[in-house]
């Protein structure tokens, strides 16, 4: 069992900046064809500064963390065992890319069900922008498959 | 070239539905791609030998590939801006070769600190209708 006394955890606030060039292998990769991912002409014409970030590649910002695995190294969750069970995101801005990203990472909730046959571990993530606005905010449930 | 722009909320209903995104069959070049470009680099995804050491018969795609097409599902229905929340629930594995549709329905209207608010149920499914991701979305209008 994950141990419990990690609930309320936070983890090293680290930053990333949003490159365009990744926005565009981003785009290839979900095959979003819609220009204004693509081509930073048209992303102005829409009315942003540069090529926005997409809905859900926030989460894949925050795994340029310095140490992606570090909540696994902390509860000792072994890779071959997890699910991701559920990813929630709520927006109050937009981001571009040029954009430096501060991701702030905390361990909100550790449970079980099914007599421990099933743990849950709860991130929630921070994201503001270079201005200290508030980007986004991000839940992560990862499900703990056990014996 | 067209700007997507908001659909009048006056004229939604509930039970209406988005234009469904139909992908192309999965394939593995698909995994790669995602691999690379999300960052997720979880051999899971790609390392057939690692998928079996898991108890896994084969390499799966990943949950937040899914995610990301319903994130096309809702901007090409509006500006990004206007999405204010996305909760996606991986229910069931999609595997490789199956050829995901991303539906969404209105299934609220209301008006809330003086927007005008619609809440989307959102969900992807195989060619059988198997659903894969659950979820909603919330769209506000300024």
């Amino acid at each position: 069992m994950i141990d419990r006394r990690h609930i309320g955890h936070t983890l090293p606030p680290f930053e990333v900046e949003v490159e365009k060039g990744r926005l565009r292998f981003f785009a290839k990769a979900t095959g979003q064809t819609d220009p204004v991912y693509i081509d930073e002409a048209a992303a102005r014409a829409a009315g942003h500064p540069g090529l926005p970030v997409p809905p859900s590649f926030f989460f894949c910002l925050e795994m340029e963390s310095p140490n992606p695995a570090a909540i696994r190294e902390l509860l000792g969750m072994d890779y071959r065992s997890l699910l991701h069970g559920e990813q929630g995101f709520s927006y109050h801005a937009m981001a571009h890319a040029g954009d430096t990203l501060r991701f702030e990472q905390r361990i909100a909730d550790i449970y079980d069900k099914k007599g421990g046959a099933l743990e849950f571990v709860v991130r929630h993530t921070r994201v503001s922008n270079q201005r200290d606005e508030l980007v986004a905010e991000l839940r992560c449930v990862t499900v703990v498959r056990n014996g | 070239m067209t700007t997507i722009t908001l659909p009048a909320w006056d004229a939604l209903q509930p039970g209406d539905t988005l234009p469904p995104l139909e992908l192309p069959a999965i394939t593995r070049l698909t995994l790669a791609l995602y691999c690379g470009a999300s960052g997720d680099h979880n051999p899971i995804h790609v390392d057939t030998d690692f998928a079996k050491s898991a108890g896994m018969p084969d390499v799966f795609v990943h949950g937040m590939l899914s995610a990301a097409w319903l994130a096309r599902l809702l901007t090409n229905w509006v500006p990004q801006s206007a999405i204010r929340s996305l909760d996606v629930r991986f229910a069931a594995i999609t595997q490789v070769g199956e050829r995901i549709t991303c539906t969404g329905t209105v299934a609220e209207k209301f008006e809330h600190e003086g927007r005008r608010w619609v809440r989307l149920q959102v969900a992807t499914a195989n060619e059988q209708g198997t659903p894969k991701l659950t979820g909603e979305a919330l769209v506000a209008w300024l």
